[in-house]
């Protein structure tokens, strides 16, 4: 078997082509060879959520997805929110309702979010705790990420209307 | 002066400066930092319980790809001192960076490998073969007390780290007066921190100096680093420490030493820079981090008019392979060992007990969240008993708003407080009234709904004399200061530097930021933080036992005093007028009798920066305060088992109401309403202090209702990933109903008190109250943490199979 595969990823819009070991997690990819630390190793076995990135338009956790599975996709990590360095509606909503404490979930919290926002602009509180109880947060007991949520579906349906 | 008293920064819901890196996705983590030709190490966990190493197969693993040491137990022993252990005589339960002589836990690291990626360091771990003698695992605290031929540490000849009774007061008179007794047997299981970042650490030796940096997101003490150069031989001038964010801690990371003792080790080894950052597997089963563990014969002394006159506890502490922090977390629950009641004798007989299990160390609370919990326990079935309302039990023991300061027995004060008054708004904000009514209408549905209370203090704030307040002949340290430095530069940017590791996860640096400007009348966004690394010579202890607000709101009264005063000193020499007519005014110094007479601080600060021979010779250049602060109120311990000195004095308080619906077939709790009112003096940031006490009790909802660590008979550590062991999702935790007093302390800067851990002090008592209340007619009684749906349905069919339910 190959151990070693050649892909290509678009990762916030930029193309990366790059050769990477068959076993290597799209976590160790995102965080090693492209030095975008925003995701985060914190279980490793695809409980916690904080590993979660956009793939294809859909969250996944990216400790248990391998890089050459990503062959040929399109990837929005944290890092890929905030436009020009300005942050998105759903960032600074996270900012203004204090939605996060220590901030390591934080980046799996937003993509997980801006995923729920993307198919449902104007969720209810209800449907937010169910969209985001797949991402663990042991620091806020979550109230305000669910208020930060509601403000950020406000803010963007204000702006797109 | 102006009053400082019209506060302009405190009690605003500012939003927090620490927050937009961690919102971009650059925390700057420990296991985001990369230094040039750094390896990985990785460690070989022992799959054993109890299991004597006869020696290890490394050979193959050295010759892996990538490998560029190997580190074993064995080897260790000639590298590495024992790890600091606080305990009672740590010579006879050593504790080292990996084991060597027995393997006493799953988990326990044997061997490290070091390679130039974690990938390949885990491959040679696989490749490591450890020879063992298994031995027969110590799992049974209450067995392992009398068992005198299989012991944890052959050198204590014993497994019973620490025995002691305290007594207060006239216990025998006191039971004997009382008209009535209330026993019970509660069972608290271990459960943990579980921050979502794991303890990590690099250690960078630079053996030209021999100095050893170590970047980590764990060890606050800056003033204790001693003990760790000590471990890893290196002198204490030459260990330098850069914190960097810890992603959650929950008392966890406030000195989890041995990951960086194991990095410090292989650096220093390979002359290079070494990442160890623990896997989950390893902080579950490895962080020396656990929570308590405690089973307690317990007895209220009481009269048919509900009044509480006596407390029994007689508690079995299961605290694992090794006692890090001695019986510290016995310590703490004295510091509230009445709770919010007026108990007048005292008896509190503790077994720290080892067995095949990680040990203990700090989690949200310290001891003190299993003693409000047993306490309250008591007091709903002492209320039970009397057929008397569990809030009117309550009130008739309460210390009364002006009794503060009140000294409890053994020594602890409580410094204020109005108990009456927090549980009146609690009852207010929760509806009390009309929950009554809504469960009266589903009772008669034939619904399990249950109300539930607690009234429970936080301490916070300890004194150095904590971890060894109970120890026979215990280095008597005293001190546990917190430090600042304000510098204002040459254009009055102001540039705060702190000396310990602050931020866990709390809003350190906004507290920060708010406090200066309180002090300065400035705007707090404009205000640099840094971290200074524990060799630029100030003390600091850290976040710990929700003392960090408190603690650097005084450094900074000083740290701010003297950059006033120096302010004033040059304001008053370049408006050519004496000292004593300027005062400081917002933002900069004014003449006392002509308030248009102003010099902004911008001006003053650049004087003092490069003009200093235009002022007069005694003011030396520059502008800036620098302050140690020490605790502002304790006293020492008398050293006679009695008194153990005012120790942790700054008392908020909380009222908890949980409405649950219990379904008894599946033993499923539901959440229907939840009300927290907490009283933590002057608060700093409100909506910090909210968002601490809606994370505090999410955790304390997991306390009560999942979260446990499962060991077998066998030792095996049942719950070793987050499949296992489970926490509350957002689909677990309800809308809750905040609420505040603010009772200043009468002690310290501006009337704060801490209120770090304050939800997980509470929620278990008003959930394990609420769960009885609905299955009153099971006549279940809620006598073990967590009550898991195992748990309630088998406490619902056992009452079912020894009597005939009525419902």
């Amino acid at each position: 078997m190959e151990l070693n595969h050649r892909i290509s990823v678009t990762v916030n819009d930029e193309v990366h082509a790059i050769v990477v070991e068959s076993r290597l997690s799209l976590l160790d990819f995102l965080r090693e060879k492209l030095g975008l630390v925003g995701a985060h190793a914190g279980c490793e076995h695809g409980v916690c959520g904080t590993c979660t990135v956009i793939v294809d338009g859909k969250s996944v956790r990216s400790c248990l997805m391998l890089a050459v599975q990503a062959n040929g996709t399109s990837i929005q990590t944290v890092e890929g929110l905030a436009i020009d360095g300005e942050l998105s509606p759903l960032q600074e909503a996270f900012w203004n309702k204090q939605a996060l404490q220590c901030g390591f979930c934080t980046p799996g919290m937003l993509l997980r979010a801006t995923e729920l926002l993307r198919a449902n602009p104007d969720p209810s509180a209800a449907e937010i705790r169910e969209a985001l109880a797949s991402n663990l947060c042991r620091c806020t007991g979550y109230a305000f990420i669910i208020e930060a949520v509601l403000e950020a579906a406000a803010t963007t349906r204000e702006r797109t209307a | 002066m102006d009053s400082l008293n019209n506060k302009a920064w405190i009690g605003k819901s500012l939003r927090r400066v620490e927050d937009p890196k961690f919102l971009l996705g650059r925390g700057r983590y420990i296991d985001d930092i990369e230094l040039p030709r750094m390896l990985h190490a990785a460690v070989v966990r022992s799959p054993h319980a109890h299991a004597r190493i006869l020696g290890f197969d490394i050979e193959t693993a050295k010759l892996m790809p990538g490998v560029k040491h190997v580190l074993t137990g064995i080897d260790a022993l000639n590298i590495c001192q024992p790890l600091p252990d606080l305990g009672p005589h740590p010579d006879q339960h050593v504790w080292r960076c990996l084991a060597a002589d027995k393997a006493r836990y799953v988990g326990e690291a044997v061997a490290v490998v070091v390679a130039t990626t974690r990938a390949l360091a885990e491959d040679a771990c696989a490749k490591i073969i450890v020879h063992y003698e298994c031995l027969p695992a110590i799992t049974d605290p209450e067995v392992a007390i009398a068992d005198r031929s299989n012991l944890v540490h052959e050198a204590l000849q014993t497994n019973v780290a620490f025995a002691k009774t305290l007594t207060w007061g006239d216990i025998e008179q006191t039971f004997q007066r009382a008209e009535l007794v209330i026993k019970d047997r509660l069972r608290w299981h271990r459960s943990g921190a579980q921050p979502l970042e794991t303890v990590g650490a690099i250690a960078d030796y630079d053996p030209t100096s021999g100095t050893l940096t170590l970047y980590q997101n764990s060890l606050t003490f800056s003033n204790y680093l001693f003990l760790l150069a000590n471990t890893l031989h290196i002198p204490s001038n030459k260990l330098r420490v850069i914190p960097t964010p810890a992603g959650g801690s929950f008392g966890s990371k406030t000195w989890a030493v041995k990951v960086a003792a194991i990095a410090g080790a292989l650096s220093k080894l390979c002359r290079r820079p070494v990442k160890f950052v623990e896997d989950r597997i390893d902080n579950l089963s490895n962080c020396d981090h656990h929570g308590s563990d405690r089973i307690y014969n317990t007895e209220l002394a009481i009269n048919r008019d509900g009044a509480i006159l006596g407390l029994r506890m007689r508690v079995v502490d299961d605290y694992g392979a090794y006692l890090q922090y001695g019986v510290g977390t016995h310590a703490n629950a004295l510091a509230q060992i009445v709770g919010p009641y007026k108990i007048e004798s005292v008896e509190y007989q503790i077994d720290a007990v080892l067995t095949n299990k990680c040990q203990q160390g700090a989690c949200r609370g310290f001891g003190s969240e299993v003693h409000n919990w047993a306490l309250e326990r008591m007091v709903d079935k002492a209320a039970d008993a009397l057929q008397l309302n569990r809030i009117e039990i309550r009130r008739r023991n309460f210390i009364k708003a002006d009794e503060f300061p009140y000294g409890i027995p053994f020594g602890n004060e409580y410094d204020s407080g109005d108990y009456h008054a927090v549980l009146n708004k609690a009852l207010a904000t929760l509806d009390h009234e009309g929950w009554l009514a809504k469960q009266q209408q589903a009772r008669q549905a034939g619904r399990c709904v249950g109300i539930g209370y607690c009234t429970a203090n936080e301490r916070s704030v300890f004194a150095g004399t904590e971890l060894g307040l109970l120890l026979d002949s215990p280095v008597r340290v005293s001190s546990m200061p917190e430090s600042i430095s304000v510098a204002v530069d040459a254009i009055g940017n102001i540039t705060a530097t702190l000396y310990s590791g602050a931020f866990t996860g709390n809003s350190a640096e906004t507290m920060v930021a708010q406090l200066i400007a309180e002090e300065l009348q400035l705007e707090p966004t404009s205000i640099a933080i840094q971290y200074a690394g524990s060799t630029a010579g100030m003390p600091g202890t850290g976040p710990a036992g929700s003392r960090f607000t408190v603690m650097i709101a005084g450094a900074i009264q000083g740290a701010c005093a003297k950059i006033r005063d120096k302010a004033c000193q040059i304001g008053a020499q370049l408006l050519k007028i004496p000292e004593t007519d300027v005062e400081w005014r917002t933002g900069g110094v004014s003449v006392s009798s002509q308030p248009n007479t102003f010099k902004s601080l911008v001006e003053i600060a650049a004087a003092a920066s490069m003009f200093k021979h235009d002022l007069s010779a005694q003011i030396s250049s520059g502008l800036e305060g620098h302050q140690v602060y020490d605790h502002p109120h304790m006293t020492m311990p008398k050293g006679d088992d009695k008194d153990f000195g005012i120790f942790f004095p700054f008392v908020g308080h909380g009222c908890h109401i949980a409405v649950v619906e219990v379904d008894p077939k599946l033993g499923i709790v539901e959440f229907l309403d939840y009300v927290a009112v907490h009283d933590n003096g002057t608060i700093v940031n409100p909506r910090s202090m909210e968002g601490q006490i809606l994370g505090g009790t999410a955790h304390g909802i997991g306390t009560a209702l999942m979260e446990e660590y499962v060991y077998g008979t066998d030792g095996d550590l049942k719950t070793n990933s987050y499949h296992h062991y489970l926490m509350p999702t957002s689909m677990d935790i309800p809308a809750m109903k905040i609420a505040h007093l603010e009772t200043p302390s009468p002690f310290t800067p501006h009337g704060i008190k801490g209120g770090g851990e304050a939800g997980r002090l509470m929620a278990p008592a008003a959930i394990s109250s609420a769960i009885e209340d609905a299955l009153v007619h099971h006549k279940v009684r809620v006598d073990t943490m967590p009550a898991t749906p195992t748990r309630i349905s088998a406490w619902i069919m056992n009452e079912e199979s020894a009597e005939d339910v009525d419902l």
